[in-house]
């Protein structure tokens, strides 16, 4: 610690603090725009200018050291003044400087109400301008579909260009020409390639860049706010949704160190025109092959009145990527007591099971511990497009240097450099059994990371690829006290809760892929399920939000609630147990899901012991009582991953596939997003992306 | 008046040979065995005993700053930078020296190298240097050939030495951004602290040495410190280039002992001031971005770092633009600022916005188009811009701005004044917009 004197006070800090993190912790105030926590210092703003006693000029507070400070001539310790008539004259004039050319927009500007520079012009600038020349202009560039500029507003802090390079690793976006022609660009104005491009918005302190999907479309100060979580891959980012009266208008992050610190991608940001667009709002019941709207008790008597004709064993349910724990509990619960036991909520042929234990299916490390690892051996994933902002995370330890990746599955640009190994498990088990190279990097790194994508287990041999991996992890000595470097990286947010309360078929019963053939089911719902293909023949429930693929193949519709619109439990990839919560009502005469299962048993003759969400909570936590523990992790055990790895079975000789084709495009709401399928659109005809960096 | 016996650069006008054998009739590569032998230490006191302070512009002792660098290496390598960028407009020495005394330099290096533990050094030459490029990678060459540098030489110390050429950017002439340009990076000035000595060129400790601070060690090490810092005023010893441009009858490059009067630098090397001595308007004594010094202090201004400072200007790169009575001066200081302005690097904001903003205000003022009350409106600017940047570029844009408002405010008045009376006597026309 070192001792410091900020505006007259004595403070103690680490060595390696900043003045401005310094001076921040002393409770005094440092305005600033290029400096952000998560980047690189560029020190080019000079907003956050201090007196440093014994320096003839202010020094930028966030580019200088605590240790870069010297003591006094008879040692005191050094002396940093925020308040002085040099401070004050100091950011004056820089502001003044950044706003001579800043045009006087704001009015019509989308950062107006959440601007840095308008914010700290009103606490540090000057009232009137002496500026009598023409303001500069510059044109604006085309960045992709996401990022709006106007670029006569920037200021030049470069966050955006150190975001692109070091975060999102593409490196298009960079700054051209000199003095006041310096200009943020992508050069050739292509799209950026980036899961994460719309990160820069948040970043910009102006509106030089802005959310293009989220254009003119309303002000900061009329939003209502809800803290919540993202469902669209398995991380469970803390995001923000913003809505004007029932509408969502935009989502943005929170910062969440655990997960997602404070980034998000961006397809968790601009689904927010699929919640819109081609919604289920009222039931709809299939009459002569067409599909009418009706009401609930039309629906429910139709569902009941097929439900009756059949026996038990012929019922089945299968659960899709987006849905909560409650409502599945629910709908569990509901086949019990219909008497069958055919649910499932993987894909067709995932191998996972509940019996593997815990930890042979979470993500073991977690993903803050991606940043302890040292060596990392990704199996069938592809990180970047089923989790892009656990990549970043993957990223940045790379970038902080002496962390040997390889990949075992499909080649791909995941902006860092990896060594491929091979496409299938006959790889997996050459570096299992010692034979490859790369298992003496494993081994001789302390926390090595095994990542297995969900891809490398849906498919008949998962099981055994698992215990391969497993094996692998037991032999580099990945699993060992105070490290589990086994981890599964899934790619929907559904699946893990799922796992957790038993949605799968016990022995016996029917499998996602047996129901979907078809011939052994009469009925069969389909909560939010669209990534299944159901044979001709079977009654289709499904209840779910928005028209895709299960809807077109329903004999009943019955609409329920997206993630925004109602209060669900998560579990993510890591086994950690999250909730959302209600930002918006589901549209027309929609339901959120647990109150139709509830709605529906009592129909069917076999009415759950719930009338209220906190009741369903109450039954599920005495079921499952380690849910109780919201933003707690699960947690697996080590001796799960040995059982797994001893389990062995023989692999075929398949290339590892990721599960994820489309990063824009996976689920029900991301495929009604006119936004997400451009994007789609530009990342096929992008260019394939060279080096990392 | 330097004696011919005194002159390092003894063939500044390239009148005789500027290859290794011309050099070694001038005592180039004499002996520089035996200087090695003296040691490191040696060599950084004896630098540090002849007074030399940096040719660059700043004027900071050179032995100082090669002490700065590790004694015993961490394991990087360290590195010699030679800035051979000469921007300053006005400043035509360090050309001098690379196409008609090149050995000079490499020697130099060799021996700078040696004091401050590098093994490698780099010369980045300025981009619109090509002959001098030419001719100092033929004299490396030749010193390749003859052992004197690289592996298994003569004298016993492995030297490597590259030239390297720049792409013309002024900025690259400020040390840390030459190195990023020397990295292959856009030339941006780069955060201080950590200074260049500690995390440099590649992140290893680098020291960057102006050429004809590099240039003059051969000579100090042969004759000895007691010899340099002879010459000259204490604390500003030795000779230096001088760069005479402007009105005068004759400019010229020349050689001469530090501290020589202003006066004497005109009349006597530059066939003096267009006009006579009494046709004098100012004086830039250290090239563009140095504050202008006006006639009346010129008369007896010796020509040195504590000399120029004592008229509130400084001696820069001792390039002196001289001006006399047909100046425009307000225009010609416009012109300096649309220089700065162009060659701003746009990185931090008190820099990249105020160069535009002092051009614009100083290209009206010339016309007389601009208010009284903006003068003092100017100089706040460029207060502003002083100090508060990354590098010294800021201030060095400013401060001949500040010079003219210093000296020449009544000029800048009797210019307003008279456009204010003319647009009076016209009729007004109608606004376009």
């Amino acid at each position: 610690m070192t001792k410091l004197i900020v505006d007259g006070s004595e403070i103690d800090v680490p060595p390696e603090y900043t003045l401005l993190q310094a001076c921040e912790a002393a409770g005094a105030e440092i305005p600033r725009f290029c400096f952000h926590e998560r980047l690189s210092i560029a020190g080019n703003c000079r907003m956050c200018l201090v007196e440093l006693k014994g320096s003839p000029k202010p020094v930028a507070s966030c580019a200088w050291g605590v240790r870069d400070c010297r003591p006094g001539p008879k040692g005191e310790p050094p002396e940093v003044n925020t308040r002085t008539p040099l401070v004050k004259k100091a950011r004056e004039g820089v502001m003044e400087f950044l706003l001579i050319n800043h045009p006087l927009d704001c009015p019509i500007c989308d950062q107006g109400g959440e601007c840095d520079l308008q914010d700290q012009a009103m606490a540090y600038g000057v009232d009137a301008s002496r500026f009598a020349e023409n303001k500069r202009a510059v044109e604006d560039k085309y960045i992709g579909a996401l990022v709006k500029t106007s670029m006569n507003r920037c200021i030049q802090c470069t966050r955006c260009v150190r975001f692109a390079t070091e975060v999102a690793g593409v490196p298009e976006l960079g700054a051209i020409g000199r003095g006041e022609d310096m200009e943020i660009t992508t050069y050739l104005e292509s799209a950026m390639v980036s899961e994460l491009q719309g990160n820069v918005v948040d970043l910009c302190p102006v509106g030089a860049l802005t959310s293009k999907p989220y254009a003119f479309a309303a002000r900061p100060w009329e939003l209502g706010k809800t803290e919540t979580i993202d469902v669209m891959d398995a991380l469970g980012c803390a995001i923000r949704v913003d809505t004007r009266g029932r509408e969502v208008m935009r989502i943005l992050p929170r910062v969440n160190e655990a997960v997602n610190e404070e980034w998000i991608s961006d397809k968790t940001r601009h689904v927010v025109d699929g919640l819109r667009t081609q919604r289920l709002d009222r039931p709809y019941v299939r009459e002569n092959g067409k599909l009418r709207a009706a009401s609930w008790p039309e629906a429910f008597s139709a569902i009941a009145a097929k439900v009756r004709a059949t026996t038990p064993a012929r019922l089945g349910a299968i659960a899709g990527d987006l849905a909560g724990v409650e409502e599945m509990f629910a709908l569990k619960q509901l086949m019990s007591a219909l008497g069958s036991a055919n649910f499932d909520a993987r894909p067709e042929h995932s191998a996972i099971a509940p019996d593997w234990g815990r930890g042979a299916y979470v993500f073991n490390a977690t993903i803050a511990g991606i940043e302890t690892s040292d060596a990392l051996l990704v199996v069938g994933a592809n990180p970047r497009r089923e989790a892009a902002v656990l990549n970043a995370r993957i990223r940045k330890r790379w970038r902080a240097g002496q962390y040997p990746i390889g990949l075992i599955g499909e080649r791909a640009a995941l902006t860092y450099d990896y060594e491929y190994l091979g496409a299938g498990p006959e790889t997996l088990a050459d570096v299992a059994a010692g034979r490859h190279r790369f298992a003496q990097t494993l081994s001789q790194a302390r926390y090595p990371l095994i990542l297995v994508g969900e891809g490398a287990l849906t498919r008949d041999d998962g099981a055994a690829i698992a215990a391969l991996a497993a094996g692998t992890a037991m032999a580099c000595g990945a699993v060992k006290d105070g490290w589990n470097g086994y981890s599964v990286l899934h790619a929907a947010a559904a699946r893990v809760g799922a796992l957790e309360i038993g949605f799968v078929p016990v022995a016996g019963a029917l499998a996602t892929g047996a129901m979907m053939a078809g011939a052994n089911l009469d009925v069969i719902f389909l909560l939010g399920a669209d990534e299944v293909d159901i044979a001709p023949g079977v009654f289709v429930v499904y209840i779910g939000t928005h028209g895709d693929r299960g809807a077109y193949r329903a004999d009943v519709i019955l609409p329920g609630a997206a993630y925004t619109e109602k209060s669900a439990i998560f579990v993510n990839t890591e086994g950690r147990v999250q909730m959302t919560a209600r930002a918006a009502f589901p549209p027309g005469d929609a339901r959120e899901d647990w109150a139709i299962m509830r709605a529906l048993s009592e129909v069917l003759g076999c009415k759950l012991a719930y009338d209220s969400l906190a009741m369903l909570r109450a039954a599920l936590f005495k079921a499952h009582p380690r849910l109780r523990d919201i933003d707690g992790l699960l947690g697996g055990t080590a001796a799960d991953v040995a059982a797994m790895a001893a389990r062995g079975g023989k692999c075929e000789k398949t290339a590892l596939r990721s599960g994820v084709d489309d990063f824009y495009l996976t689920n029900a709401i991301a495929r009604a997003s006119a936004v997400m399928a451009e994007c789609s659109v530009i990342a096929e005809n992008a260019l394939p992306m060279t080096a990392a960096e | 008046m330097l004696a011919d016996k005194d002159r390092i650069f003894r063939n500044l006008y390239g009148l005789h040979d500027w290859g290794i054998a011309g050099a070694r009739r001038r005592g180039s590569w004499d002996a520089t065995a035996a200087i090695l032998a003296k040691g490191r230490d040696a060599i950084i006191n004896e630098i540090k005993a002849s007074g030399l302070r940096g040719r660059g512009g700043a004027g900071f002792p050179s032995g100082l700053k090669w002490s700065f660098m590790p004694k015993q290496s961490d394991g990087r390598p360290q590195y010699l930078v030679v800035n051979a960028d000469e921007s300053e407009p006005g400043t035509c020495k360090d050309r001098e020296i690379m196409r008609h005394d090149p050995h000079l330099l490499v020697e130099g290096c060799l021996i700078a190298g040696f004091a401050m533990g590098a093994q490698v050094g780099y010369i980045y030459v300025r981009g619109e240097f090509i002959r001098e490029r030419e001719h100092l990678e033929a004299a490396v060459e030749e010193a390749y050939a003859q052992r004197l540098l690289g592996t298994n030489t003569v004298h016993g110390y492995d030297f490597d030495l590259h030239v390297h050429h720049g792409a013309g950017a002024y900025i690259c002439g400020e040390e840390t951004a030459l190195l990023e340009s020397l990295e292959g990076k856009k030339g941006q000035p780069r955060l201080k602290p950590p200074f260049p000595a500690n995390v440099g060129l590649y992140g290893c400790p680098t020291t960057v040495n102006n050429v004809e601070t590099i240039a003059v060690v051969p000579d100090i090490m042969r004759r000895g410190a007691a010899w340099f810092s002879s010459l000259g005023r204490p604390n500003n010893t030795g000779t230096k280039l001088y760069c005479i441009s402007g009105h005068v009858e004759n400019p010229c490059t020349v050689e001469e002992v530090m501290g020589v009067p202003l006066r004497e630098l005109i009349d006597r090397h530059a066939g003096g001031v267009r006009g006579g001595w009494n046709n004098l308007l100012a004086v830039i004594p250290g090239g563009s971005s140095m504050p202008l010094v006006p006639a009346a202090q010129c008369e007896t201004l010796p020509m040195d770092f504590d000399g120029c400072l004592s008229v509130k200007s400084s001696l820069g790169t001792a390039a002196v633009i001289v001006m006399d009575k047909s100046t425009d001066i307000i225009r010609a200081m416009a012109r300096i600022s649309y220089f700065y302005k162009h060659e701003s690097c746009g990185q931090c904001t008190p820099c990249r916005e105020g160069m535009g903003w002092m051009w614009r205000v100083l290209t009206r003022m010339a016309e007389g188009r601009a208010q009284r009350r903006e003068i003092d409106m100017l100089f706040e600017v460029t207060r502003q811009i002083e100090g508060h940047t990354i590098c010294a570029f800021g201030d060095g844009a400013a401060w001949p701005v500040q010079g003219l408002l210093r000296h020449f405010r009544g000029e800048i008045e009797r210019r307003i004044d008279e456009y204010t009376a003319r647009a009076q006597s016209r009729p007004v026309s109608e606004a376009a917009e």
